[in-house]
């Protein structure tokens, strides 16, 4: 952890966001204290492998709880800054009706070490699947259903619970 | 003496139930579910009685059974599908 506590930017909207302003925004902030930036953008694709028939997704929408999303993703970051010597994540997660190719949310985690950034990013990611107050529904040509979170991404957190204390970060 | 709670519905259960908010009276969050069930249609109770489902009480995930107080704002939630 970094003696000042690392800085939290949460931010849920319908607008699209710039992912090279965010990556612009921590350099500045952070100076030559910053080594590594690691940022992930998850993406609206077309293909559902969870709906079984081959439907093609025309429109997501995403639902949220304001306030209780906002706190759900803020106590995510508090776990990972626990976790990692971290400057900086920004989380940035649209709601409202989202397109294929479209952007729906982004990770940045800004750190002094690589593997720390990276690991955080995957941790934050994973946890926003599992942990994090939004709501999904597809619609495809066969119709609407709210998508269904998967054994798989509650997997991957259970994953991150059991190796908690265990990182091994290269000097 | 019972207080008057906002009760709110999201996504899948927001569509189960017709409504996004309700304002009831009730003591607690037993009672809560008693004065739905006398309201709502069976095929809705079903589905806000499913073990997925989450109730929040001011936005704070609770078990169980849990006092409500004037103004409270109870929350059901459907398994979160974010990121």
């Amino acid at each position: 952890m970094s003696p000042a506590g690392m800085h939290k930017q949460i931010l849920v909207s319908q607008d699209d966001f710039d992912v090279g302003g965010v990556c612009e925004d921590m350099r500045a902030r952070h100076g030559a204290a910053l080594g590594a930036l690691v940022t992930f953008t998850g993406l609206v694709r077309e293909h559902n492998p969870h709906a079984g028939d081959g439907s093609e997704v025309a429109v997501l929408t995403l639902e949220h709880y304001p306030g209780m999303t906002e706190s759900s993703i803020e106590k995510i970051l508090d776990r990972a800054e626990r976790r990692w010597p971290l400057l900086e994540v920004q989380v940035i997660h649209r709601v409202g009706a989202l397109l294929p190719t479209d952007q729906i949310v982004l990770v940045a985690v800004a750190s002094g070490h690589r593997d720390a950034a990276f690991a955080a990013a995957e941790f934050v990611m994973d946890y926003l699947k599992t942990d994090a107050v939004f709501w999904k529904k597809e619609q495809t040509q066969a119709g609407t259903h709210w998508v269904q979170s998967t054994e798989q991404d509650h997997q991957r957190a259970q994953d991150w619970a059991q190796s908690e204390g265990t990182e091994q970060l290269k000097p | 003496m019972s207080g008057s709670v906002k009760v709110m519905f999201f996504a899948s259960l927001r569509e189960d139930v017709g409504v996004s908010e309700l304002q009831l009276e009730a003591a607690d969050t037993q009672e809560l579910m008693q004065t739905l069930g006398a309201q709502l249609s069976a095929e809705a109770m079903l589905a806000l009685a499913q073990d997925n489902v989450r109730m929040a009480i001011n936005q704070q995930l609770i078990e169980g059974t849990v006092r409500l107080q004037q103004g409270d704002e109870v929350a059901f939630l459907p398994p979160v599908t974010g990121g």
